[in-house]
């Protein structure tokens, strides 16, 4: 891929100064999705003919001295789990195939209002369920950087089509890491912010206490350009926080001078010896940037994925009862209501979808909640208190995204807890509702990119933001 | 509508020492502009789907955002229904139905706004509040073929979710109720708090208040027996109609040595009987957990404290004011009748006229079914008439027919039209002289009456107003007549 | 992997249990989808029994992350959906409605 025009701030910068037109950008853009979208299958649908009109409007506008917004002109891909008025969003599932929402999710306008040229809907595990991109009902997505791989997930599609220059950015969506790790998987930085600080409206839900939106980008600072523009309070979520949105653009340069880094003590297991080499080096660079290692402990770590399995699918039992053929999407007609319910989502849904909505449903039913759902909400409670004590001694945490690289298409499709295994580090983040990212840095084994990960505390961003700007200019 | 204590007594008696339990839930639609968790209109019959919104539709990706007047409105209804308001959360109540747009209600459910409320019935009967909760309402079907509008055999139904996401507040009373009539009484007064406080139109005809009643019997002191919950119960006649019926049912069903089902039942008003509508199995799981979406609603000590110091007078204080003002009971038909028409107040005008208070009631009664709060007479007209008929210057008949003057003509000084029709009372002497003229006249009526056939005194009273050309006062015609027999 | 061997935790999922809660989903699974979904969900709920060794009897339940109270909205009416654009999108439109198969009053 020419290194030309990729970044977000490059772009934006070069169509101010008149070096090229979001015309050309755009052009740049489709010639590469022309050239390897059918190997890749980064999207769902790819949007050329409204991009097109679109950046043709801004030159315009451009020409003509108008304002269009910080990110005038940059070609931007939308997890295909959010709501694009008009335009097909499907979830990667059978249920939304061709549906069309009459309405637009907050951060797409918020996009559209920054000047972005959305290019298309990107892929991912149908609902968001899984951790590789397999799970789509309409094909898996390869990882850019070795097509026999996979791109990890559930944002698969949104971290390819970054990777292979499909687009500038793009948004996922984090429930349990599926922004962090397939970051981690394409070699981008992606951001898991802080639970509440962009607006869910929009957002097709899995788990509602979980999810939150986030970018994918080639640079630290095209994430916090991105988070400028989507971040910040939104009337139509109620878990929306309300305060205005730090600027993040404007820490980058920093440094770490003084910080505090912590260190887990007790490393879990399963983590690729290569993973654990870059989180040491990265450990190394920060140490010479002038920051202190602090090693703590989070005895309530390995529980997580206990708690994150019965949450998650508990409230996305809920959230996916809606697809019942009444009102939009799939039917399957059938003699009599319930026969159509039953026959609809039982058509409608993937494998991995019905095995989290039945593991949801017993979650939460009589005579089992307190076994599961309850006890699960308290293990959540164990974790937050473990971050707090943490964060009593360091200002951010660091670990490696995922214990392993990217790995090949199929090698664990068949064992749905080894697939779990996967988000052992991304999902206490969301469990605490507290901000992270995964920065590059550098490559493990069959010269696969490793990320590693930034947890901060919630509202902590210019802190993780400050690091992770450190890690890209050590790496 | 009818108020409840004036009605003649239904209270059925059960037989052999059974007594009816019966709880009321009802649910009641508040009167704000939009719905509860999104910006649609909450308007009653508009175009199917036209007030739909993507929360509305349970559109993927919707978020629900609280309406802060459905939250002031509930809070006015506990705190007139004696409720303690607390800190409440939100829960989803998961169920698959064509009406549920999400396929699951947010509705309260272990802690709700309002807890620990009562109510007072005639007779100081207390009927407790467990609670009055937040929750939004359902869609409508439509259903067709088959039998015509049954669900029961259609072949398909529609759907408007016009109906979908307007605020309710579901009250749910204490099994204190111990007849139909008590509970119509608690219908009734419901209904005219609701109105009183502003939070519901409260219009059963068009479901903005709904009543689902449980019922079961017992032997007195007995533990409580199984309920039936009695749903599709849509005026107050039909609360008691339902009631007696289904209590009926539960012990003819156990004196024949039967047992009752836990279930719900459909009230067939045309055919004036229950039927089953479906019988309470483990299968109703409704996997209830705390509504993510939303946050904690802690309305805090001031607000309450200020909607509760914006409270209007509540009808029981209302009714026991007016009574005391009139000398009526405060259980009678017509401070009832007056305080839900809302002309307390225009009572108490007249009565600071000058007027007669006992006399302002029967005439605003009489004058003004159809004027609302505010009859636009002049209030010291009516006090003039109160006087005139108080010191027997024109009888109650004369007095009536003035009152009518002046309500067709939006007001009138009583003594002129009395002038002007040439009315005026006569006096008690004079009276004495018709009474004894018309017992000479008719010695065979005078004699039966003397018997004791009441109806005998009809043809003389009749007699004697004439003669009178009606200004005698029949009720003082019929006092001297009653003391002449001795 | 193995279960806890503390005897208050977590009951066992049987096929009986798997059909139930599969209704109570409204997904029709086959023989073979029940089968296979009660082997999963049996060795998932095993792993899950790791927590059962943790006294939570002192843990306050989390819910969502932050202990966010009282956001409204006024009471304004905004427009809403355009009723055609809905409806496109419906499975079986009819007469302004959602067309559905009879329910034979399961709910009402």
């Amino acid at each position: 891929m020419e290194s030309e025009f990729v970044s977000v701030v490059n772009i934006v910068d070069s169509i101010r100064a008149g070096k090229t037109t979001a015309s050309a950008v755009l052009e740049q853009h489709l010639a590469r999705i022309d050239k390897r979208e059918t190997e890749i299958h980064a999207f769902n649908h790819i949007m050329s003919e409204s991009a097109r009109a679109n950046a043709a409007s801004i030159d315009a506008d451009l020409k003509a001295g108008k304002e269009r917004g910080p990110l005038a002109g940059v070609p931007i891909a939308l997890k295909d789990n959010m709501c694009t008025r008009g335009v097909p969003t499907t979830c990667s599932s059978k249920i939304l195939e061709g549906w069309k929402p009459p309405y637009d999710a907050t951060v797409v306008t918020r996009l559209q209002q920054a000047g972005a040229v959305i290019v298309g809907k990107t892929n991912l595990d149908e609902f968001a369920m899984g951790s590789s991109t397999e799970n789509s009902a309409f094909g898996t997505t390869r990882n850019p950087l070795d097509t026999s791989r996979v791109p990890g997930g559930s944002s698969g599609g949104s971290a390819a089509a970054v990777a292979a220059g499909f687009a500038a950015a793009s948004l996922g969506s984090d429930t349990g890491g599926s922004i962090r790790q397939p970051a981690a998987l394409c070699g981008v930085v992606g951001v898991k912010p802080t639970y509440g600080m962009v607006s869910r409206q929009g957002l097709v839900a899995f788990a509602s206490s979980l999810d939150q939106i986030g970018p994918f980008t080639h640079t630290v600072a095209d994430a916090a350009l991105m988070m400028e523009v989507i971040g910040g309070h939104d009337p139509l979520d109620s878990t929306s926080l309300d305060q205005p949105m730090a600027s993040l653009t404007a820490v980058l340069g920093q440094g770490v001078k003084g910080m505090r880094i912590g260190r887990l003590a007790d490393m879990p297991d399963g983590c690729e010896p290569e993973v654990l080499a870059r989180l040491d080096a990265a450990f190394v660079a920060l140490q010479a940037a002038g920051a202190t290692i602090v090693d703590i402990a989070l005895p309530s770590l390995s529980y997580c994925l206990t708690a994150y399995y019965l949450v998650a699918p508990a409230e996305a039992s809920s959230n996916l009862a809606r697809y019942d053929g009444v009102r939009y999407g799939l039917r399957v007609e059938s003699a009599d209501l319930i026969s159509m319910y039953g026959a609809t989502r039982a058509a409608g849904f993937g494998a991995e979808v019905k095995r989290r909505i039945m593991l949801g449903t017993y979650a939460l039913s009589a005579g089992y909640y307190d076994a599961y759902y309850g006890k699960a909400l308290k293990v959540r409670r164990l974790i937050a208190n473990d971050f707090a004590v943490a964060y009593q001694s360091c200002d951010v945490i660091l670990t490696p995204t995922s214990p392993t690289v990217a790995f090949p298409i199929g090698e664990k499709t068949s064992d749905p807890l080894t697939m779990y295994l996967c988000d052992i580090f991304t999902i206490p983040t969301n469990l605490a509702g507290h901000a992270a990212m995964s920065v590059p840095f550098g490559t493990g084994a069959h010269s696969m990119p490793v990320g590693v990960q930034i947890l901060a505390p919630a509202l902590g961003e210019p802190t993780m933001f400050r690091v992770a700007a450190e890690l890209e200019r050590a790496s | 509508m009818s108020n409840a204590s004036s009605a003649p007594s239904h209270a059925t008696v059960l037989p052999n020492g059974w007594e009816m339990v019966i709880g009321l839930e009802v649910h009641v639609e508040l009167d704000t502009k939009t719905k509860l968790f999104s910006a649609s209109p909450n308007h009653f019959g508009d175009e199917p789907n036209t007030n739909i919104d993507p929360v509305t539709l349970g559109l993927p990706g919707a978020l629900p955002v609280i309406n802060r007047r459905a939250v002031e409105l509930a809070i006015r209804l506990g705190l007139a229904l004696n409720c303690t308001v607390q800190a409440s959360t939100f829960h989803r109540k998961n169920y698959f139905y064509q009406d549920l747009a999400k396929a699951y209600q947010i509705t309260q459910y272990d802690q709700p706004i309002n807890i620990d409320g009562y109510m007072m019935l005639p007779g100081d009967v207390r009927i407790g509040i467990e609670r009055a909760h937040l929750e939004e309402d359902t869609g409508k079907s439509t259903h067709f073929g088959g039998t015509s509008g049954r669900i029961h055999g259609s072949d398909y139904s529609l759907v408007d979710f016009n109906r979908a996401g307007v605020p309710l507040v579901e009250i749910v009373s204490r099994p204190d109720i111990r007849n139909a009539d008590q509970a119509r009484q608690y219908v009734s007064e419901l209904r005219s708090i609701l109105l009183a406080v502003g939070a519901s139109d409260a219009k059963m005809e068009e479901g903005s208040m709904r009543c689902d009643v449980n019922v079961s019997v017992r032997k007195a002191d007995e533990p409580f027996g199984t309920r039936c919950e009695i749903k599709n119960v849509n005026s107050i006649r039909a609360v008691g109609k339902a009631i007696d019926y289904e209590a009926r049912r539960q012990v003819d069903v156990l004196e024949s040595g039967g047992t009752i089902r836990q279930e719900t039942r459909h009230w067939d008003d045309s055919e004036g009987r229950t039927h089953t509508l479906r019988v309470k199995e483990d299968a109703d799981d409704y996997r209830y957990f705390l509504e993510p979406d939303l946050v904690l609603l802690d309305p805090g000590t001031e607000w309450v404290e200020s909607i509760r110091a914006s409270l209007p007078m509540l009808p029981a204080a209302r009714r026991a004011r007016l009574a005391q003002l009139t000398g009526a009971d405060k259980e009678s038909e017509a401070v009832y009748v007056i305080v839900e028409r809302g002309q307390d107040d225009f009572v108490q005008l007249v009565a600071d006229a000058g007027g007669e208070p006992a006399r302002a009631l029967v005439y605003v009664q009489q004058a003004f079914a159809e004027a609302g709060a505010n009859p636009s007479v002049p209030a010291k007209d009516l006090a003039a008439l109160t006087l005139l008929e108080r010191d027997a210057k024109v009888t109650a008949t004369q007095a009536k027919t003035i009152l009518a003057e002046i309500v067709a003509n939006g007001g009138g000084d009583a003594v002129a039209i009395a002038a002007a029709k040439g009315f005026e009372a006569l006096d008690t002497s004079a009276v004495e002289a018709m009474v004894d003229a018309a017992i000479a006249a008719q010695p065979d009526a005078w004699a039966k009456y003397c018997a004791g056939e009441e109806k005998a005194m009809g043809a003389m009273v009749g007699a004697i107003m004439k003669s009178s050309q009606g200004k005698a006062d029949g009720k003082v015609v019929t006092a001297i007549l009653q003391a002449k027999r001795g | 992997m193995s279960p806890s061997s503390d005897a208050k935790t977590t009951p066992k999922i049987t096929a009986q249990v798997v059909a139930k809660v599969a209704h109570l989903a409204r997904l029709d699974l086959t023989e073979a989808e029940l089968a296979l979904m009660t082997t999963q969900l049996t060795g998932m709920l095993d792993h899950f029994g790791d927590i059962d060794k943790l006294d939570l009897s002192a843990v306050t339940p989390m819910a969502q992350p932050f202990p966010i109270k009282n956001v409204y909205r006024e009471d304004v009416v905004v427009p809403g959906l355009d009723r055609q654009e809905v409806l496109d999108n419906a499975p079986a439109p009819q007469d302004g409605r959602f067309r559905v198969p009879p329910s034979n009053g399961s709910e009402s």
